[in-house]
């Protein structure tokens, strides 16, 4: 793609601009696509920048040797975006793909519009008064849209019927393109011979419904492909490298090199896999491991790209991936998983299968039979055109389609991405969901548990200290204040240790903020284990003690009881304690609860219910969870995931709520439906009419008919499933 | 029937016209942010100057307003 809108250009400069296209998150509305043309404009260097709100990208021309990638995403970030480059290798094969389409769905429509318009002013006036030099000249006229018509418009499946063909195969567009080629040859033979069985419109007409189906399947894939990289893109995110004589300089987080100091602020993400070699601290790796604890780490400590520095800033060395870290494991029985797993067929190929031969053994019957009754070869061959353009799977190409792409919009509205577009075949026939802990069925982030109980002065001058912070139990305080309280003025002075906690002198005395040593509270001894706390004291008053739980999200136990009335059997799978997993499982109410299992375990036991003959949905977000996710016939993953997890997954869902796991389930169901509905209207229009084709009675005017309301019936029948407002 | 020799040629090139002028949007890219479009439409201040290189300070109307955007 060009950078094109040329008028925006400001600079006439003679640098040689570049353009990079962002992937930019979050951007919802008209006033987010101001700010982030607004705020990529400002950068020093930058000449145009044009949002895309369809596709939540942002593409930049800039001046190379004035502004980098790292400055725009600087930039954005300021605004409250998050933004990563996009790959420049894989990005616009899919688009371009769809527009080739959409031209020649365009060009077919032209072509079969004036065609119509001559059409039916000869078959008005077929028997009655119209001059036959007249009717003669309107059919040339056809002839002379249509020749080139299916020409450029037919590509498309004579290309895909040849390689088939090729290959000794026989695929959909085989039957499409003989009975196309053969009805437009027949049809230039009976205009030469003058007579009234001129097959012009059915064929263009064929080819327009043929093309819409093409470009509406295509579009689907285009904006799951779109979507995924999006997502993959955003997780790359960018990492402070330290360079040998001291300097730090910011990096994208792919070109980073095994042997690179990496500098991890607190708050931040690693962004790669690296041994620890200077600072001590704890981190977060319950994206990784399903703990929700943190774990402490000093130099030599190996950590994985994904987890959070929670404490203290790290200086870490980037290794290279090495067989025995636990991503190359992971990944190892992800490949194995998904070697393992059966390639689904998708349900148009299915029917294809069975279609192709039939349609074909049709035609030729007609054909051979019409000969044995002693008709001659040219009427023969007219009726098995009829044959082949009235059994012709026009309805059943859009069948699919329609509905697909219907269904992904509704998704779409309610916050579901499907990134591979036959997961919603997939989804409608699991029997057992199997959930992960920590990130998906809790959210994954601490919050504030009992906050009730504190003081609204407490809380706000907690809060205040709390917001220099980057620690996840900081965050849930200032957070838990802010929605109780309104917006809080953060504390200045403060002073941290490091492992301990925050301090700050007032007029009152020092306030503290931290463990419950550094406050010099006793510890109670019936404290919950499971979670963390944080004490606060003010000066030499009594210190106060926030408590901290990894909630659940708020509509887990109503969608754990929606899935249980659909029938389906429900699990919990999770790395993290037994405890903490049994009691996870009580709360929202599933008996079927396993904890302490290590990524095979967990492949182990979707391979044992699949030997029963389950079909498993797994719904997880941690890296453990990855193999699982591929190995499952089904799988979602919240927004929030590891990025390989996303990777496997077919569906991410955004949001704190956990409902887009039923909508998935039911917009699959509902989209099978349709599609088996259509698949009967495109059945019961042929099982009308080709016994009439067969028998010689269809004209031209009953061709066009029946193959244009077949199928806008079925168009119109998939549209009732993109109803419905956002949720 | 004269009618016809000029009828059926303007029908033909005004639907050709039209043709032509949905490739032409096509390939000028008019289709590829529909829904930002919409929004584009709306758009009441006029084009922001390219402001001078030396200026970065983010002001006042760069923060974004979008009502349904989820603070993380």
């Amino acid at each position: 793609m060009t950078a094109e809108p040329a008028a925006l250009r400001k600079h006439e400069g003679d640098c040689a601009p570049a353009t990079l296209t962002l992937a930019v998150d979050d951007m919802h509305c008209g006033a987010c696509l101001r700010s982030v043309e607004r705020a990529a404009l400002r950068v020093p260097g930058v000449d145009t920048a044009r949002a895309s709100l369809a596709a939540k990208r942002l593409t930049v021309g800039y001046d190379p040797e004035r502004a980098d990638e790292v400055d725009l995403i600087g930039a954005l970030d300021r605004v409250g975006f998050a933004a990563a480059p996009l790959e420049a290798a894989n990005q616009d094969g899919g688009d371009a793909r769809q527009k080739y389409l959409l031209r020649r769905v365009a060009v077919a429509g032209f072509a079969a519009m004036n065609i119509m318009l001559i059409s039916i002013a000869v078959w008005s006036g077929e028997h009655g008064d119209m001059d036959p030099a007249l009717a003669s000249m309107f059919r040339w006229l056809s002839a002379l849209i249509a020749m080139p018509t299916i020409v450029y418009a037919g590509e498309p499946f004579f290309v895909s019927a040849f390689s088939a063909l090729k290959g000794r195969r026989l695929n959909m567009d085989v039957p499409i393109s003989l009975a196309i080629i053969l009805a437009t040859g027949m049809s230039l033979y009976q205009t030469m011979l003058n007579t009234d069985q001129v097959y012009f419109d059915a064929a263009v007409m064929l080819l327009f419904f043929l093309l819409v189906g093409r470009y509406l399947d295509e579009s689907l894939r285009v904006r799951a492909r779109g979507e995924a990289q999006n997502l993959l893109s955003l997780q790359n995110g960018i990492a402070t490298v330290i360079d040998e004589n001291g300097t730090q300089r910011r990096v994208a987080a792919k070109s980073l090199l095994a042997g690179d100091r990496m500098l991890v602020a607190v708050g931040e993400r690693v962004a790669a896999d690296g041994i620890v070699v200077g600072g001590t601290g704890q981190v977060d790796q319950s994206l990784i491991t399903g703990e929700t604890t943190p774990a402490p780490v000093s130099a030599g400590t190996q950590v994985y790209a994904g987890t959070l520095n929670l404490t203290h800033s790290l200086e870490m060395e980037v290794t290279a991936a090495d067989d025995a870290t636990l991503l190359a494991e992971i990944s190892r029985l992800m490949l194995a998983a998904e070697q393992g797993k059966a390639r689904y067929r998708v349900l148009a190929d299915r029917a294809a299968r069975v279609y192709a031969p039939a349609v074909h053994a049709l035609g030729l019957s007609t054909f051979v039979g019409w000969m044995a009754f002693g008709a001659s070869w040219d009427t023969a061959l007219t009726y098995a055109i009829a044959v082949l353009i009235i059994t012709c799977p026009c309805a059943l190409a859009l069948a699919v389609p329609a509905v697909q792409i219907a269904a992904a919009s509704r998704l779409f509205k309610r916050g579901v991405m499907i990134k591979v577009p036959d997961g919603l075949e997939r989804i409608t026939e699991i029997d057992m969901v199997v959930f992960d802990k920590t990130g998906t069925l809790t959210l994954g982030r601490p919050q504030l548990v009992g906050g009730e109980d504190i003081a609204d002065d407490m809380l706000a001058s907690a809060a205040a200290l709390a917001s220099s912070s980057h620690h996840p139990y900081s965050r849930a305080l200032v957070s838990a204040a802010e929605a109780r309280l309104g917006a809080i003025q953060p504390a200045v002075d403060i002073e941290e240790t490091p492992g301990e906690g925050l301090a700050r002198l007032t007029s009152d005395g020092q306030e503290r903020l931290g463990s419950a040593t550094w406050c010099g509270a006793t510890r109670h001894k019936d404290d919950d284990p499971l979670g963390g706390e944080v004490w606060y004291r003010r000066g030499k008053n009594e210190p106060v003690c926030f408590r901290f739980a990894d909630i659940l999200r708020p509509d887990a136990r109503e969608t754990i009881a929606k899935l249980k009335r659909r029938g389906l059997g429900v699990a919990l799978l999770s790395g993290d304690r037994d405890a903490v997993v049994i009691r996870t499982a009580r709360e929202v109410g599933i008996a079927d609860a396993l904890g302490q299992l290590k990524p095979a375990d967990k492949i182990g036991w979707l391979e044992d219910r699949a030997r029963e003959g389950h079909r498993v949905l797994m719904v997880g977000d941690g890296l453990n969870d990855a193999p699982a996710l591929a190995a499952a016939h089904a799988s979602m993953s919240p927004a929030n995931a590891a990025d390989i997890s996303q990777r496997a997954a077919d569906f991410v869902f955004q949001g704190r709520s956990l409902a887009p796991v039923v909508e998935a389930i039911d917009t699959g169901c509902r989209a099978r439906h349709l599609a088996f509905q259509n698949f009967g209207v495109a059945a019961a229009y042929n099982a009308l009419c080709v016994p009439f084709a067969v028998a010689g009675f269809v004209t031209p005017l009953l061709a066009a008919i029946v193959m244009s309301t077949s199928s806008i019936l079925v168009t119109l029948n998939a549209a009732r499933l993109a109803g419905g407002k956002r949720a | 029937m004269t009618a016809l020799a000029w009828l059926v040629p303007a029908a033909l090139a005004l639907g050709a016209l039209g043709l032509g002028a949905f490739l032409w949007s096509l390939r000028t890219g008019q289709f590829d942010d529909l829904e930002g479009a919409a929004y584009r439409a709306l758009e009441d201040d006029p084009p922001e100057e390219h402001p001078a290189d030396e200026d970065r300070s983010e002001d006042a109307s760069s923060q974004n307003d979008c009502p349904d955007k989820e603070r993380r």
